[in-house]
């Protein structure tokens, strides 16, 4: 893991990107939003008191999916009309990224997927059915939500706050999907639900009272 | 960074309420959405720092939860708290019917519902995987895991109240329909969100009195009343297991039958013709001679060959032990008629009759035979004919009609039980 140390064009904090695939991070004193061009680190924008969240899950919770672990690297908290949900930036043994989202403690775990055919927007609407990867997949939400705040290192520059459309699908077997219209071309997201128990975390939030 | 802000426990807070001034603690930390004031019944948004009301209440009647908001326990293995309460309705054939839905929060799972009908209890949890069927929620039979599903009943359902908070918004008056799928104890169940979301959740029955203990609550759960989709029937697997015990008794009854088929010998003990005239006495009696039956007691039989002929007779026999004088005694009408009517020709009775005297003794016996018939009527030739060990089967049938009541009248009550449970629902 190569950690490149730099300051925050903002307040002249040190900031460490632990995570060399990582694009963005968040001034931890200042909530800048910075941006790496490799050396040096520009300020693109500033986010505000995260909104109360209470996700169990924090930055450099560890955890397990399938025979790997990984560390939570940064998030994503999105609203919608409804609520909210996080997506949590999870860097996998070997360097890979991923995603763990969390729906009020619904988890699911999903990785960007190239060269697959994916649908418009209008043609992914409620119940229709795409396979992918020989796995039929069955659309179960069609979300219209926009970024609430970033937090950590993330692998991409992104801070734009209009809606933008996200559809999930899942399968029979608990496959799990996601195609995010934020982007001109959208972005497919495939892994699987997961729960609690299998995740094994480590270094969770702890809860008073609980 | 996370170790800066992680570390301490996340702290429980509480919100004042704009409209009346109560406070009301939020008990599920920065998942709440929606509190409801616990004073005035305002929907409250928690999300936002100055909170503000988003629905007043305005329902006359105030709905009281059976579980009150704070109770804590371990729900099927898991511990959780009771953050929120709605009650909502669905209106079918001009009915309302209404149930009531516990929150249910633990920081660190999904939030499940408990829910209430009629003293019918489900814990309910959303499923991450599909159910087998077609892409939205309809009338087929569905698979999940291991069980079929049956479709039970498709309604709009409606919140009518809601009381403690949320983590997704709710108002009185919002509409989602749902459609119900069961497999005692389980139920399957889609809720379909207009053109947004279709929600699956797995539902397990569990009685009242379970959840008092697992809550520790005080005082008695409500009498369930009726028949709940998913209630378990109470006759379980006992009528399969019953008819599992009844073929393993009939296949043994059977076997039995059989044995006792091909082992009885059929000898003939005594055979012997006589002549009753009944125009010479209405009655007559005559004792045969003495012969012998020997073996192990066995079924004796009697059979009496008339020559009867639109005419009747009565026999009496008496088989009696010739060293012991004990008795078997048993009469027999016998009448045969025939005649042509209506262009169709028809008779009735039989000129012969057999009847069997079960587990007779060995020994030396002798008939003796009375006769009785009209005076009017013409001599009667009859052959009277004793078998020693007949096979009898009337024994097998009886008690292969008394193997097969008790799983006849298990399976009918329990089919009973799951037509109370059918009537309820879209296919009653």
């Amino acid at each position: 893991m190569t950690s490149r140390a730099a300051s925050c064009p903002n307040c002249g904090a040190p900031l460490v990107y632990r995570w060399s695939s990582s694009v963005q991070t968040v001034c931890e004193y200042c909530h800048s939003i910075v941006v790496r061009t490799d050396v040096d680190v520009k300020k693109v924008g500033q986010v505000a008191d995260l909104p109360d969240d209470a996700s169990p899950i924090q930055l450099s919770t560890e955890g397990r999916y399938g025979d790997k672990g990984f560390v939570v690297a940064g998030r994503i908290i999105y609203q919608y009309e409804q609520g909210g949900w996080n997506e949590w930036r999870i860097v996998l043994d070997g360097g890979a990224d991923g995603w763990l989202s969390d729906a009020q403690n619904a988890f699911a775990v999903s990785f960007l997927t190239s060269g697959l055919k994916i649908p418009t927007q209008a043609q992914a609407a409620l119940g229709r059915r795409f396979v992918w990867n020989d796995t039929p997949f069955t659309v179960v939400s069609r979300t219209l939500a926009h970024y609430a705040g970033v937090e950590g290192e993330l692998p991409f520059e992104y801070w734009d706050k209009t809606d933008v459309t996200f559809v999930d699908l899942r399968s029979a077997g608990a496959d799990f999907a996601t195609i995010d219209y934020s982007d001109e071309a959208p972005a497919l997201y495939i892994g699987k639900a997961v729960d609690f128990d299998t995740l094994r975390l480590r270094n969770v939030r702890t809860f008073e009272g609980w | 960074m996370a170790e800066a802000h992680g570390r301490r426990p996340v702290s429980v807070r509480s919100v004042n309420c704009p409209n009346c001034g109560a406070a009301t603690a939020v008990r599920t930390f920065g998942h709440a959405v929606n509190v409801v004031c616990q004073s005035c019944g305002s929907i409250l948004d928690a999300a936002n720092p100055g909170v503000t009301i988003l629905q007043r209440f305005t329902e006359a009647v105030r709905e009281e939860p059976l579980i009150p908001l704070g109770t804590r326990g371990k729900l099927l293995d898991i511990e959780c708290e009771v953050v929120g309460f709605q009650v909502r309705q669905i209106v079918v054939d001009g009915v309302a019917y209404r149930w009531r839905e516990y929150l249910l929060f633990n920081p660190y799972r999904e939030f499940r519902y408990l829910t209430e009908y009629a003293g019918h209890w489900n814990v309910v949890s959303t499923i991450s995987a599909l159910p087998d069927g077609g892409p939205t929620p309809d009338e087929s039979t569905r698979s999940y895991g291991e069980r079929e599903y049956r479709h039970f009943q498709t309604a709009d359902a409606t919140t009518t109240f809601v009381l403690g908070e949320f983590p997704w918004q709710v108002r009185v008056g919002d509409t989602t329909t749902g459609s119900d799928y069961v497999a005692p104890p389980f139920m399957l169940s889609a809720e379909v969100d207009a053109d947004k979301e279709v929600t699956w959740s797995l539902g397990r029955y569990v009685r009242g009195d379970e959840i008092w203990s697992s809550l520790s609550l005080s005082g008695a759960p409500p009498d369930p009343i009726g028949v709940f989709a998913n209630q378990p029937s109470p006759f379980g697997d006992a009528p399969r297991a019953m008819w599992r015990t009844a073929s393993r008794l009939a296949a043994l009854a059977a076997l039995l039958w059989i044995v006792h088929l091909a082992s009885a010998r059929g000898t003939q003990a005594f055979a012997q013709a006589y002549t009753f005239e009944p125009n010479a006495a209405a009655e007559t009696s005559l004792v045969t001679p003495v012969f012998e039956l020997d073996g192990r007691p066995t079924a004796v039989e009697i059979e009496t060959t008339t020559s009867l002929d639109n005419q009747w007779m009565f026999v009496g026999y008496a088989l009696v032990n010739d060293e012991t004088g004990q008795a078997f005694e048993v009469g027999r009408d016998v009448s045969y008629y025939r005649g042509y009517e209506d262009g169709e020709s028809w008779t009735e009775g039989s000129p012969s009759d057999t009847v069997e005297l079960p587990s007779v003794p060995r020994g030396r016996y002798f008939l003796r035979i009375e006769t009785e018939g009209e005076r009017t009527a013409v001599p009667v030739r009859y052959r009277v004919r004793v078998v020693r060990d007949v096979s009898s089967s009337l024994r097998f049938l009886v008690a292969l009609v008394l193997i097969a009541i008790p799983p006849i009248l298990a399976s009918w009550r329990a089919a009973m039980f799951e037509g109370r449970r059918w009537q309820e629902s879209d296919h009653g």
